[in-house]
């Protein structure tokens, strides 16, 4: 672990008002990422997605976000401007989301969004911003960067779509890099390559990664640290490589009721909840 | 216990014990949607209003409203003729009151003919799909295409002048765009899981189209059906105001206002209050359409 | 039980054809769980709707298909909807939103001319580990993991043979699959039945399955038993390349993935 951490997030809580009463997505939520690759897992509705918005101040209206800590180098995101927001927003801490259909903007060219992408957190030329965007598209694999440049989102297949979101985030050359089930909707081998791109280049940079997802084998062969959520809270943080000596009984669970391919079980243990998990404290290293 | 605490009881139970109540249960929270929009109360409120007045007619008014008492013409309002009397010494409010019913009766013949036709148009159109389609299609376009009142006058000229044959001349060119809405909803069903699953079930065409397309198609041809209403009584209104429409001597709002028109300087009241009429009627449905849509829509969680 | 030979399936036409499926063959014996596995794009959804029977309006299938000795024809006959059922991966969509769970499940016994109707609804809930109470409730007002049971729950309502499953646990969180999978294993010894599985995710076939067969952009390119599966034995390298995606992440390994054109 090394020395500087990038971001601090200490008991995070998201909560929202519904006419059914108040809704605790996030409860109580504290961890450090440095420049690493932390995995947070968890099922639906276990507030991962929620963790990695409160962030980056991307709350849906009508949740309340609060901490007793929450900084990124050494910048207190909590009581931040909406201006100094938007400079970390892409500059510092960026996103990729889910699926590229949704989050790239439809009537722009590919080489549009991803100069934009560049020029709202540097001044540069045109020219020069085209150059880096070429650079970038080359760096994550495209091999016709002039072609896909302009060519619009729903040309380009869904692994490649994903690389150009990753070309658009990293290309202000953020310190963090939020992914939030950046490859569920691909294949499973485009996904590895897209993941591999990922990792090269957070290598390269030194930067540091927040994975979200749902898949547990995934992110324990991809990160280096993981969090299990749970409900709005962390249950269990441990190193990728010592999932297997996992302490607490969801992570157990979890890890249990997957099927395997070496498999040979007759029935899958089921993940028993138990109400206690909901009120005992999460687990810190 | 109160019965309407039982019935309140039963409709919010966590378990319903039949579909009725499960049918119920929907209606409800729907209505509890709908209560919020304060908008859409009055809109509600108005139509209720219109439907109580038309009801209450025979006990609400002192006359029929048809009969002359040319000694009584063209009286402002007062105590005795709340709203005045038009040319001919009728009582004006009599003539308004007898009048909803007519309003009443045009908003529900369009409605049987139009709905069913639209529906049964659109969903075989946008489900079928194929020749199908472009067959039904070119015929909604074909009725789209013809002007209303146009329409209405061929129409009077072959069948002859009447409430109902406007009503007609109106209904057919008021379908068409029932049929697009039904047909894109269709179209956008046809390829979803439950219906590979219907039709898995070796259930036929006519079974998939009535138990499983139309209902989802209901809340957008509703919702069109309500706001459209205001331009539906304007239409008659107007045919009405053309001579087109209801005959004299009844009581419709669009005629009272096309024979009063000539005394709109001096004796404002004749033509001016059946206009008002119109208006909140109009205004009723739209805001009603407008309250539906805010409760159907599934972005707010049907 | 099920024998496929020389399936094609072609969408579109003029210069928009698209062949989903080219000449595949499988053959899958009574009580057996037969894998279909492949990427997006593979036609594995395609093969499992063409037997289903329901891509006459959009595609034109050709080839033979032969369910339990009987030949299957254009439209399919009243006996084979009643033997073959199928689960689909939505398990929201592959509901009605305007349905109750009792309208859901009382279609199709209706359709085939069932008795005791309410009888066999209530007995359906129960093997699919849901109570009575589920009946007049709408989809949108259950979980993720209770729609899908109902799904299978209509599956069982016709007391099919054959239940072809596309992807019937991938919209569902891990914990929810691992109880739709062995429920789904249950049902299958209690009722003797045969199933079609078609799957992403080589785990989830290898557990339900004894054989299967891989698909690549619309054909076959390997079938083989889950245990060959297993000792890593397959000769065809597309299908060792997905087996080494399926194990996670890997850094050496993708360098070597290949694209498979």
């Amino acid at each position: 672990m090394t020395d500087s951490k990038l971001l601090s997030v200490e008991d995070l809580h998201v909560t929202y008002n519904t006419p059914t009463g108040l809704v605790r997505a996030v409860s109580g939520v504290s961890f450090e990422l440095g420049r690493e690759k932390l995995g947070i897992v968890g099922e639906s509705g276990s507030g991962k997605s929620q963790t990695g918005r409160a962030i980056l101040g991307l709350t849906a209206t009508g949740g309340t976000v609060s901490a007793s800590r929450l900084e990124f180098k050494g910048t207190n995101l909590l009581n931040a401007s909406e201006r100094t927001m938007r400079q970390i927003r892409g500059g510092g801490i960026s996103m990729i989301m889910q699926d590229p259909k949704y989050s790239l903007n439809p009537v722009m060219t590919v080489g549009y969004q991803i100069e934009e992408a560049l020029l709202v957190h540097n001044r540069t030329s045109k020219r020069v911003a085209r150059e880096r965007t070429y650079e970038m598209l080359r760096a994550v694999k495209i091999r016709e960067p002039e072609r896909v440049y302009r060519a619009y989102p729903h040309e380009v297949s869904g692994g490649m779509g994903q690389r150009i979101m990753i070309a658009m985030m990293m290309i202000p050359e953020p310190d963090i890099i939020i992914a939030d089930e950046p490859t569920s909707a691909l294949d499973v081998t485009v996904q590895l390559q897209v993941l591999a791109v990922l990792d090269d280049m957070i290598s390269e940079r030194g930067m540091g990664l927040i994975f979200i997802s749902h898949d547990l084998n995934l992110i324990a062969s991809f990160c280096d640290r993981i969090l299990i959520m749970y409900d709005g809270r962390v249950v269990e943080e441990c190193s990728a490589a010592e999932l297997d000596q996992a302490q607490h009984p969801y992570t157990q669970g979890l890890v249990n009721c997957l099927p395997r391919l070496d498999g040979g079980q007759d029935e899958l243990p089921v993940l028993k909840r138990d109400p206690s998990w909901l009120t005992t404290p999460g687990a810190t290293r | 216990m109160s019965t309407e605490a039982t019935l309140r009881g039963w409709l919010l139970a966590e378990i319903p014990k039949s579909k009725w109540q499960a049918r119920c249960q929907r209606v409800f929270i729907g209505w509890l949607d709908f209560k919020r929009n304060p908008i859409a109360m009055i809109g509600l409120l108005i139509i209720v209003g219109l439907v109580t007045v038309a009801a209450l007619a025979p006990w609400i008014t002192t006359s029929n409203g048809l009969e002359l008492h040319l000694a009584d013409r063209l009286k402002p309002p007062s105590s005795e003729h709340w709203f005045g009397t038009d040319e001919l010494g009728r009582d004006i409010f009599d003539r308004i009151i007898w009048g909803s019913r007519i309003t009443l009766y045009i908003v529900a013949l369009v409605t049987i003919i139009v709905v069913p036709i639209g529906l049964l148009i659109g969903t075989v159109a946008g489900y079928m799909g194929g020749w199908v389609d472009t067959v039904l299609m070119r015929l909604t376009d074909i009725f789209l295409a013809f002007p209303r009142l146009i329409l209405a006058m061929a129409l009077v000229a072959v069948l002859g002048r009447g409430l109902e044959n406007a009503v007609l001349a109106i209904a057919l060119t008021t379908w068409s765009p029932f049929a697009r809405i039904a047909r894109a909803e269709a179209l956008t069903i046809r390829n979803s899981e439950f219906i590979l699953a219907a039709q898995m079930q070796g259930i036929s065409t006519v079974g998939i189209l009535a138990r499983h397309v139309t209902p989802l198609c209901m809340s957008s041809v509703i919702v069109r059906l309500t706001l459209d209403m205001a331009g539906i009584i304007l239409t008659a209104a107007g045919l009405g105001f053309l001579g087109l429409g209801a005959q004299p001597p009844t009581p419709e709002w669009g005629a009272m206002i096309s024979l009063g028109r000539q005394y709109l300087i001096d004796q404002w009241w004749v033509p001016t209050i059946p206009g008002i009429a119109i208006l909140v009627v109009s205004l009723g449905f739209n805001l009603l359409g407008d309250g539906l849509r805010d409760v159907f829509d599934p972005k707010s969680g049907n | 039980m099920i024998d496929i030979r020389g399936l094609d399936v072609v969408f579109g036409h003029g210069k928009n054809v698209f062949h989903a499926v080219r000449d595949v063959s499988l053959s899958v014996e009574k009580g057996q769980s037969f894998g279909l596995v492949g990427e997006s794009g593979s036609g594995k959804t395609t093969v499992l709707r063409a037997l289903a029977g329901i891509l006459e309006r959009v595609a034109r299938v050709s080839g033979e298909m032969t369910v339990a000795d009987e030949t299957l024809l254009r439209h399919r006959s009243q006996s084979f909807r009643r033997r073959v059922q199928m689960v689909f991966q939505d398990p929201f969509g592959s509901l009605h939103p305007r349905h109750t769970v009792d309208t859901i499940l009382s279609e199709p016994a209706r359709v085939h001319k069932l008795d005791r109707i309410e009888e066999r609804v209530v007995q359906a809930l129960e093997e699919v580990g849901l109570d009575a109470s589920f009946r007049f409730r709408y989809p949108h007002q259950i979980s993720g993991g209770q729609r899908q049971r109902v799904s299978v729950a209509r599956a069982l309502i016709t007391g099919p043979e054959i239940i072809l499953l596309d992807e019937p646990t991938s919209a569902l969180d891990v914990s929810v699959q691992a109880e739709v999978l062995n429920l789904l294993m249950r049902l299958k010894r209690e009722h003797g039945l045969t199933y079609v599985l078609v799957s992403h995710n080589l785990a989830v076939v290898a557990h339900m399955c004894e054989s299967l067969s891989v698909m690549q952009n619309g054909a076959v390119v390997e079938t083989m038993s889950v245990q060959q599966l297993r000792e890593h034995s397959s000769t065809m390298p597309y299908t060792q390349q997905l087996l080494t995606a399926s194990l996670g992440y890997d850094r050496t390994a993708i360098d070597a993935f290949e694209e498979f054109g």
